[in-house]
């Protein structure tokens, strides 16, 4: 394969299952730095599986393929190393820890990347600084650093709160899981701009999002259709348009005429 | 995922060593004659070979008690040896005459003694398998009036107080393992602080279990009069032996009108090895007596060790105004089993009580919460609170919390608040996917579960327990 020095995240044939059972199918995938992808396509077809399998869950088994993250081989690493060298999963559904203070939590995972990256870390009063100045830009207010991770927290919190720690880690790569799910449309409006604010020519997002509704506040410079674990299709930002139109059925009757879906 | 919180709670156990020392055991065996022995051999007066006979005909019409959440073997009290003293050439007078052999292991147990003692500021007692080794501290305290030592100095030289508060809070006859305790206790810890005293530091006791196929059977008084107050720190280590060995300890309290006692425990007794073969059968009584207006009784403690604990640190609440409080941290893993709680029993008007117990369980292990609110009559607006959290670490342990409440005063207020959480795999993974590892990961869970108990502790004593559990519980989560 062709890699150059743009090429972020590079997948090839990769296959997974859980519990036995196959889901992802010989995928291809490739982002560059600068770009933004959106991954859409119908319920089950594999979207959510994709982005926890590079996030490294142990629920998944990846049977065959491989996945190269800024030339290196991603499958090997644990994931936490996963995570230091910069690959930022945003939650579907984040989980609630009770007992661990959110202040606390975010500090530690700053200054986990801070290490990682040789730069210095910051005691509780210069990250509570740091912090606020990030919270502004989510609308967030600081109240949400005394409270438990997510404990309690409405789905437009929760949501806010995982593109809060995409704004303090400055991820390479960020994959964001149906971010735009739970969000009324003032918290969708503060959330997109937040990772439009954060996007750059460095790195990379990844919006794996069931509605074309997201995709007007962040606009992809790709639209991949996935279906029964593979990419059945790719295209501009007009594809999100069709299919919010047409659907998924005529591009996977396409894919089956074409050969290409098992 | 699995593995990695498996490894993560089991950690090798790091006081399992045993030290080399020449040790004054009795033969095994128990009757009449054994506690002569021992009280002979404590050249004590009549009336205490009085109490101990006493407590050991009584023992011998009880039964061991059937209702605690825990299983064993029928205990085989003939197979006990119950005195070991590390031998002694002659009586101590200072720390330079201490058996080196036994001072290092002290050292390697981290008790702050000696020097370290001083720059600890702790004033430490130590109980070495059933004998009271040396006390530190002991001159500078008594320039206040404060008398702490091992409880067989204060029987030869404070008989009266001894004789005045022994059995006063656990009568010998109070349960099974007391009456036990009673009839074959052989040291301890005795602390007394007069009228109007607020002790000038920590006080310390550190326990430990060094010979085979010996119980352990220390007695602890701490009374504080008049307007007197106390910390008293309790520490507790055995080495590894793949036989059972029995703790049957007992604490009694006693705080007078405006007195203050705050009682912290660390136990880290030898726990048996990941398949429950061996450690300390823990059966403890501990008791605080309220008796004047406006006392005070804090019990905290942070149990980790034992392959059985039976414990209750409880509180009797008979002064108008006073407070009792318990905050409990119990972790078991591998095939531990704790049943561990507290009672509270409200008798004087206006008393109030809390109850904060946190219980963690990992591996095969069962851990359970057994707690009794009792208001009487009298007790005219009593309050309790109690909050009962569990944390279940894997898939095959069990928490279970029995409170039981009694209310015989319809002016009492009583709220008791539960919940059972558990460190799942989806929240390791959340974790991870933030860069942080999961012994990070589970130490920062813990220690968010366990942090209203150990903001109770002492500072040394917060970060010792917070540094055992971290050992304790890792490679267990999965």
């Amino acid at each position: 394969m062709v890699q150059n020095s743009q090429t972020l995240l590079e997948v090839r044939g990769l296959c997974a299952s859980v519990n036995g059972i196959e889901i992802l199918k010989g995928l291809d995938f490739t982002v560059k730095r600068g770009e933004v992808h959106a991954i859409m396509g119908p319920n089950g077809s594999g979207k959510s599986t994709f982005a926890k399998v590079l996030a490294g869950h142990s629920a998944y088994q990846v049977t065959a393929g491989e996945v190269l993250f800024e030339g290196k081989n991603l499958l090997a690493l644990a994931p936490e190393m996963r995570a230091r060298a910069g690959l930022f999963l945003a939650f579907q559904y984040p989980i609630e820890i009770p007992g661990v203070g959110n202040s606390q939590f975010l500090r530690l995972a700053y200054n986990t990347a801070q290490a990682e990256r040789g730069h210095d870390e910051l005691d509780p009063l210069e990250f509570d600084d740091l912090v606020r100045e990030k919270m502004k830009l989510l609308e967030m207010s600081p109240e949400f650093l005394e409270r438990s991770v997510n404990e309690g927290f409405s789905g437009g919190e929760k949501k806010r709160n995982e593109i809060l720690q995409m704004a303090l880690l400055e991820p390479s790569l960020a994959i964001l899981d149906e971010t735009d799910s739970g969000l009324d449309i003032d918290a969708l409006r503060v959330v997109s701009q937040g990772v439009n604010h954060l996007a750059n020519k460095d790195n990379a997002i990844v919006l794996v999002t069931h509605y074309q509704r997201l995709l007007n506040y962040i606009v992809p410079d790709y639209v991949h259709v996935m279906s029964a674990g593979r990419m059945i299709r790719t295209g501009g930002k007009e594809l999100a348009l069709e299919l919010e139109e047409r659907g998924y059925d005529w591009i996977e009757a396409e894919a089956e005429a074409a050969g290409t879906l098992s | 995922m699995s593995a990695v919180l498996q490894n993560l709670v089991n950690q090798p156990y790091k006081h399992g060593f045993v030290t080399d020392i020449a040790s004054d055991v009795a033969a095994k065996g128990l009757s009449e004659d054994t506690i002569r022995l021992i009280s002979a051999k404590k050249n004590e007066p009549e009336w205490l070979l009085e109490f101990r006979l006493k407590a050991f005909r009584h023992w011998l019409t009880m039964t061991d008690p059937g209702w605690a959440n825990v299983k064993h073997p029928k205990i085989d009290f003939q197979a006990i040896s119950y005195y070991a003293a590390p031998k002694p050439k002659a009586k101590l007078k200072s720390m330079d005459e201490v058996d080196p052999e036994l001072l290092r292991t002290f050292e390697k147990l981290g008790v702050p003694m000696h020097e370290r003692a001083a720059l600890a500021g702790v004033a430490v007692d130590v109980i070495f398998d059933s004998v009271s080794v040396t006390t530190t501290y002991k001159a500078k305290l008594a320039e206040v009036g404060i008398i702490f030592g091992s409880i067989s100095e204060a029987v030869q030289n404070h008989p009266e107080l001894v004789q005045k508060y022994l059995g006063s809070v656990v009568p010998a006859a109070d349960n099974y393992y007391a009456a036990l305790n009673s009839a074959v206790f052989t040291d301890g810890s005795f602390c007394f602080i007069p009228k109007g005293v607020k002790c000038p530091m920590e006080l310390s006791t550190y326990f430990r279990i060094n010979t085979q196929d010996t119980g352990q059977f220390e007695r602890t008084l701490i009374v504080a009069e008049e307007g007197a107050s106390v910390s008293y720190l309790e520490g507790c280590t055995a080495p590894k032996f793949d036989t059972n060995q029995l703790h049957a300890a007992v604490v009694e309290l006693v705080a007078l009108d405006n007195a203050d006692i705050k009682y912290s425990t660390v136990q880290n007794w030898y726990a048996g090895d990941e398949n429950g073969v061996g450690g300390i059968y823990n059966f403890v009584t501990k008791r605080g007596m309220c008796r004047g207006i406006n006392s005070r009784i804090s019990w905290t403690q942070v149990e980790t060790g034992s392959a059985i604990t039976w414990k209750y640190p409880s509180c009797i609440l008979l002064g108008d105004n006073s407070v009792g409080e318990f905050y409990s941290v119990a972790v078991t893993n591998h095939h531990q089993q704790a049943d561990t709680g507290t009672k509270m029993i409200h008798i004087g008007k206006n008393t109030r009580s809390t109850i904060v117990s946190k219980g963690i369980s990992a591996g095969q292990s069962s851990n359970s919460y057994r707690g009794l609110v009792k208001v009487m009559p009298t007790a005219a607006g009593a309050r309790n609170y109690s909050q009962c959290d569990s944390m279940l670490v894997g898939a095959q342990c069990s928490a279970n919390t029995f409170p039981y409440i009694q209310v015989r005063n319809q002016s009492a207020q009583v709220e008791h608040e539960a919940s059972t959480s558990k460190i799942g795999e989806d929240q390791m993974f959340y974790f991870a996917q933030r860069g942080i590892g999961a012994e990070e990961a589970v130490s920062m869970i813990i220690n968010g579960f366990c942090k209203d108990v150990f903001r109770q502790l002492p500072m040394e004593f917060a970060v010792e327990a917070t540094k055992l559990l971290g050992f304790k519980l890792e490679g267990s989560i999965g």
